[in-house]
């Protein structure tokens, strides 16, 4: 008999993020997740196609309200996201160390790096409009101004290797435009995507803006890519054959296609190319007035 | 087996004797009905059955549109839809009917042309049937003579549910004599209890009792303006009650759940409820039918899914 002081011990059952809820697979399906050397970790959702369909319209949903929010109000958002997880530090810091198998002053290092990324993008949400848009001269006496909007509901394939930074990095620049986000996290290492998912459910960003699935890419990543609600696909972490199926499959409603592209240091300054992926660019004219009929402006 | 009221005669006789009938009506067990309509509700249907699900559900459907603002314009685009409910893929069923105020019947006629779509109208001072009778009755000729085929009134549950079975029959059997035609040919009637106005499943079970005595060709749950509609167990329970009167009179009366039916998913368990309860004899848009909308976006995605393999959006059918 052990002790009376022995707690038992209290394992989290870990759980998709669909429409800001928190269910299990529909298939009932688990599988094990383990760190790199083959140590039992937790179970983990393994999401079906079906799972992916209810994550859609969850997005779809979403995204009226993201997209029409204020980009200030995004970022306040966003920001506050940065908040929640400098608040769960530790708890990231040891789920990313047990599933890449860093150190704990190694995993410290990449997690610090993802909440200063998600702050760098929280800051992007009022500023990308005028990098990318503006005033266009024109031939006329119209104003002619570019501004980029959403692209609607994006599929992301998170990259397999960083589950956390990796993660964050493909995430936030998705929705810090007023995009909504079906995330397949990453298969062998989805405990940490797992856990943001908590973090998001409490730091004010609306139900289905980022829905996160755990699973097989393979299985999910067809039916998202085929799938006609859905705007964009991001490939990051397909292989090379899946990625190609994927580009396939997603050409039949012309959705945007971000391939693979190899990344050596997910800490590096990313740019604003993953941002400027899932926009669109809407162009206004609007007369100066300048030709009116009293010969003033006004 | 009789196909006549004629052992039904005299409890119509007056009101006390409707009253001593319908209140020795076997009283519903609450928690059995809602526990049997839920297990009925866990059926998986899939493949060629969802299939066939799916084209039968479309074509029980009254496509409808009850709203202050509808425009003639409006209408015909629901009649348009009604008759090719997905444009890109002519092999899709047209729906049962599509559903209009009485002043909406004739250009919902004229929009549908020759086609094998019924118009139906409601009336008797829709939704709420607060109206004089001779109202009632001039709102539901109006409505035939427009053309109708069909013809939704909805009963007095003031008078109802203040126990004046008597009166709300009359209502029902003066309205059933309004749908004769001139040549002798009459609208079909369907009978809305609203059943969330009537609190009880006794209730129910006595409202469908009074409809059927009184000639309904269709009961129907709800009118869709109130807070609960159609559910699985108020519909169940109005199936157990024509599949009764069928076995006591040999008299088929149909069925038609309203308001709150939205996705495909719901539209099969209520044909379960419908194959389970009363069986293949109801499983026909001249028996059972829907009143809905926006459920027929759904039943088109889905359509579209089976028949493609990848999933549909909501950008691929009309939005009404």
């Amino acid at each position: 008999m052990s002790e009376s002081s022995t707690r038992l011990n209290v394992f989290k059952t870990y759980k998709l993020y669909v429409g800001g809820k928190f269910p299990r697979s529909e298939s009932g399906r688990v599988y094990e997740v383990t760190d790199p050397k083959g140590k039992w970790l937790a179970n983990a959702p393994l999401s079906s196609r079906k799972d992916a369909r209810d994550a859609v319209v969850a997005a779809r949903k979403a995204f009226g309200g993201w997209s029409g929010a204020t980009a200030y109000n995004r970022g306040q958002v966003l920001y506050r996201v940065a908040e929640m997880l400098e608040g769960r530090r530790e708890q990231f810091v040891r789920e990313v160390a047990e599933a890449e198998g860093l150190s704990k002053s190694k995993a410290g290092a990449v997690v610090d790096a993802a909440i200063d990324r998600w702050v760098w993008y929280a800051g992007w949400t009022d500023k990308i409009g005028q990098v990318v848009g503006g005033a266009n001269p024109v031939a006329g006496p119209f104003f002619n101004l570019s501004t980029p909007e959403p692209t609607g509901v994006v599929a992301v394939v998170a990259p397999q290797e960083s589950s956390f930074l990796g993660l964050v990095s493909v995430i936030a620049p998705v929705i810090a435009t007023g995009n909504t986000a079906v995330v397949i996290a990453s298969e062998k290492a989805p405990l940490p995507a797992l856990s943001l998912g908590e973090v998001l459910a409490t730091s004010d960003l609306p139900g289905g803006v980022v829905n996160i699935l755990s699973g097989k890419a393979s299985e999910m990543g067809p039916h998202l890519a085929a799938h006609m609600d859905v705007n964009a696909i991001d490939l990051a972490g397909a292989d090379a054959a899946l990625a190609q199926e994927l580009e396939i499959a997603a050409a039949d409603n012309l959705k945007r296609v971000l391939r693979p592209q190899p990344v050596d240091d997910w800490a590096a300054d990313p740019g604003t190319r993953r941002m400027t992926a899932f926009l669109e660019t809407k162009t206004v004219w609007h007369p100066t007035g300048s030709l009116g009929a009293s010969g003033s402006s006004y | 087996m009789p196909t006549t009221l004629t052992a039904f005669a005299d409890v119509t006789t007056s009101d006390s004797a409707l009253r001593r009938f319908l209140h020795g009506l076997p009283g519903v067990d609450a928690v059995g009905l809602e526990a049997r309509a839920a297990a009925l509700g866990t059926r998986s249907i899939k493949t060629t059955a969802k299939a066939y699900a799916i084209d039968l559900a479309i074509s029980m459907i009254d496509l409808t549109t009850l709203e202050g603002a509808d425009t003639p314009g409006k209408v015909r685009a629901l009649a348009a839809k009604a008759v090719h409910p997905d444009p890109t893929d002519r092999t899709t069923p047209m729906t049962a009917a599509v559903c209009v105020y009485p002043d909406m019947v004739a250009t919902a006629k004229a929009a549908l042309g020759g086609a094998d779509v019924k118009v139906a109208s409601v009336a008797t001072a829709f939704p709420a049937g607060r109206a004089a009778l001779p109202v009632k009755l001039a709102d539901t000729r109006d409505a035939v003579a427009a053309g109708a085929d069909e013809i939704d009134m909805v009963i007095d549950r003031g008078a109802f549910l203040a126990g004046r079975y008597l009166e709300t029959y009359e209502l029902i059997k003066a309205v059933k004599e309004a749908c004769v035609r001139p040549d002798g040919t009459s609208a079909r009637l369907k009978v809305i209890f609203e059943t969330g106005e009537l609190s009880t499943y006794d209730n129910i079970r006595r409202a469908s009792w009074i409809g059927m005595l009184a000639g309904a060709d269709f009961i129907k749950t709800s009118t869709g303006k109130v807070g609960v509609n159609a559910t699985p167990a108020n519909t169940l329970l109005m199936l157990e009650a024509v599949r009764d009167f069928k076995a006591q009179t040999g008299i088929q009366v149909g069925v038609k759940p309203a308001g709150g039916i939205r996705t495909t998913k719901d539209a099969i368990k209520f044909l379960v409820l419908v194959n389970e309860t009363v069986g293949e004899d109801w499983l026909t848009n001249e028996w059972f039918r829907f009143g809905a909308s926006s459920l027929l976006n759904d039943l088109l995605m889905q359509r579209q899914k089976l028949s493609t393999g990848r999933y549909s959006g909501p950008d691929y059918v009309t939005v009404d």
